[in-house]
């Protein structure tokens, strides 16, 4: 684990990263960590590949492509126009073609071709149809972990092919066959049996809270909670344990705190749902991302809150706002009993869910609020746009308010703030590297590689502007970062929370 | 999973070196994991490890980082109390790191 050894890719002149000359198998070597028997099972997967993998893999993915009527679409439209090819930062840092999306997404067209098409069952050589073996499902196991699902490349593509649905499709039918990852899938079993990504035990997060509470207190001189499991609390705030757990996520959760201390809400934190997190997004299985994403329902049922408000987390604002409606009855339309007594529970006046972003920007808006702006002059602030929320989601009332809201909240709390190269950012984002599943320790190399895109853009700002602060709304992009700086010369004390910069200026009154 | 043997005693650790059974850790093999680790056993490092053990008994999870920095800070002086400290004596992260030599499990998530 200590000092892994890979060449780490240098910085460019300006913030555009250079298209490298390809260089194939050059991440031919990676290989994450195969989940063993316990989260494989319980999950409901087999652990290891059996005599009878190959039906297994067939049976599965003939399953994906009649319930997800867009995979089978994304198969059969590509016509290799190579748009997306310089796209992806796994490519551009690593430069292994097997990296470009078309290329990634070929390792599974293939298979389609020759099993599920009439020209590959009939005349596979003519079409580029392959037959899978073992070797097939190794490279699947590799390059669907060396794809963040972060969907830049989709952005680029004429047909809207989703590389990210293609790379949850892959991950679905290799845990199917018994070939799990095993970051994604113990921390499906922990969220599922503890209540949280990290496995973070209700005392020890009650220990946590208060301590945090002290440290507030001695910091401001002002009494501030960090409530949980309050009974008809307004609002229930979700987050990712992170911010529990790590620096400097915990500088966001003490911004929301104050946030909610200055405003008079009433709010708490839940045990049964500390976490905001949803990794069955990431394994695209739909049962998983559901019975992570009841938790949230249950809890908001048996607290009896008004309003569910979600803290600093990409993938977890795409799952509540895209997916909560239809997974759990939770915003508008569910018809069973328990979303029926959610929804008369729930105040409309609010969005059900609401982004912590939006929440606190409202209240910026009625200067509800009120800042000393100086507090954060010792920083020259940039801000990254985490995929989940950039392509995936929407916050406030206007088109791209996801990319303006948080901005505006920066720009309200402290007077330094450039914005990285326009086509880095907003829909255009680069991904920090590290998402998806991606950020474990064991995919280091392919991680550090993929941030140098992100890592250019940000070199810019600070040499151009002297940006020394990364702001960001996201737990694994906060980690990722966290980690990967260092080894591009940068100190990691440079990426922080929006919320943590509204935490430094925000003037607290007992 | 592979089997280690330190000063005759014969134990299991995962794929990333992390101690299988918590039972079976002692100081000789905090000792090996943190040469592992390429980390030099000081007294300070002994102090982080020794209260991830204590806390790990009593909630089943390492500490968060403010937890862990603030009970530094108490028993060094807040001059140690702080994420600075913690990197340089566990370069890898604290979280990680730190844990692995007391043979507590590795901490999962976006951390």
């Amino acid at each position: 684990m200590a000092g892994p050894e890979f060449e780490v890719p240098k910085l460019a002149d300006s913030s555009y990263t250079d298209v490298p000359k390809i260089n194939p198998g050059s991440m031919a070597h990676i290989k994450a960590f195969v989940a063993g028997q316990g989260p494989q099972e319980f999950l409901g997967y087999p652990w290891t590949m059996a005599d009878d993998w190959k039906e297994r893999v067939l049976d599965r993915m003939g399953e994906v492509l009649k319930k997800y009527r867009s995979v089978r679409l994304f198969m059969d439209i590509c016509v290799h126009c190579g748009a997306c090819t310089d796209k992806c930062h796994y490519f551009l840092g690593t430069a292994d073609p097997n990296n470009m999306p078309v290329a990634r997404q070929e390792l599974m067209r293939k298979v389609y071709r020759r099993y599920f098409t009439l020209p590959g069952k009939v005349v596979p050589w003519l079409v580029g149809a392959e037959d899978l073996t073992k070797d097939t499902m190794d490279q699947w196991f590799n390059y669907f972990h060396q794809c963040s699902e972060c969907r830049r490349c989709s952005v680029y593509c004429p047909y809207g092919i989703d590389t990210a649905e293609i790379t949850m499709a892959g991950r679905e039918i290799l845990n199917y066959a018994g070939y799990g990852q095993k970051y994604s899938n113990e921390i499906l079993g922990k969220v599922q049996k503890i209540g949280n990504n990290l496995g973070l035990p209700g005392p020890a997060l009650i220990d946590t809270l208060e301590g945090l509470e002290e440290d507030i207190e001695a910091d401001t001189g002002v009494a501030v909670k960090m409530p949980l499991d309050v009974k008809g609390a307004e609002i229930l705030l979700v987050t990712p344990s992170a911010d529990f757990f790590s620096e400097p996520h915990v500088e966001s959760l003490i911004g929301y705190a104050k946030v909610f201390h200055a405003a008079g809400a009433s709010w708490t934190l839940s045990s049964h749902a500390s976490e905001a997190g949803n990794f069955g997004l990431f394994n695209g299985n739909y049962e998983t991302m559901r019975t992570v994403a009841m938790r949230i329902r249950d809890a908001a049922l048996e607290l009896g809150v008004k309003r569910i408000i979600v803290g600093e987390c990409g993938h977890a604002w795409r799952v509540a706002y895209a997916y909560w409606n239809t997974l759990t009855g939770l915003g508008w339309g569910g018809n069973d009993p328990f979303s029926i007594e959610l929804q008369s529970q729930l105040d409309p006046r609010y969005k059900q869910p609401t982004h912590i972003c939006e929440y606190t920007w409202d209240l910026i808006e009625k200067g509800v609020l009120k800042f000393d702006k100086s507090l954060n002059d010792h920083r020259v602030i940039t801000y990254h746009d985490s995929c989940n929320v950039a392509r995936a989601s929407r916050m406030g009332d206007e088109p791209g308010g996801q990319f303006t809201i948080p901005r505006n909240i920066i720009k309200a709390v402290a007077n330094n703030f450039h914005d990285m190269a326009a086509e880095t950012i907003g829909e255009s984002t680069f991904c920090c590297g590290g998402g998806g599943g991606v950020l474990t320790d064991d995919l280091i190399e392919v991680r550090v590689k993929g941030a140098l895109p992100r890592m250019n853009a940000y070199n810019a700002v600070s040499k151009e502007h002297g940006v020394n602060f990364l702001a960001l709304i996201c737990a694994i992009c906060k980690a990722q970062f966290n980690k990967v700086v260092p080894f591009y010369g940068f100190d990691m004390s440079m990426v922080g929370g929006v919320h943590q910069l509204v935490g430094t200026a925000i003037k607290l009154e007992d | 999973m592979p089997m280690v043997e330190v000063a005759g005693k014969s134990f299991e650790v995962d794929e990333e070196g992390y101690l299988v059974n918590l039972a079976d850790w002692d100081e000789n093999i905090a000792g090996y994991l943190a040469t592992e680790e390429k980390v030099d056993m000081t007294e300070s490092h002994w102090e982080v490890v020794n209260f991830l053990r204590e806390y790990y008994a009593e909630y089943q999870i390492a500490p968060a980082i403010r937890v862990l920095t603030k009970a530094i800070s108490k028993k060094l002086g807040p001059d140690k109390g702080n994420n600075k400290y913690l990197y340089e004596l566990f370069p890898y992260g604290p979280a990680k790191q730190a844990c692995k030599i007391a043979g507590l499990p590795k901490p999962t998530g976006c951390i």
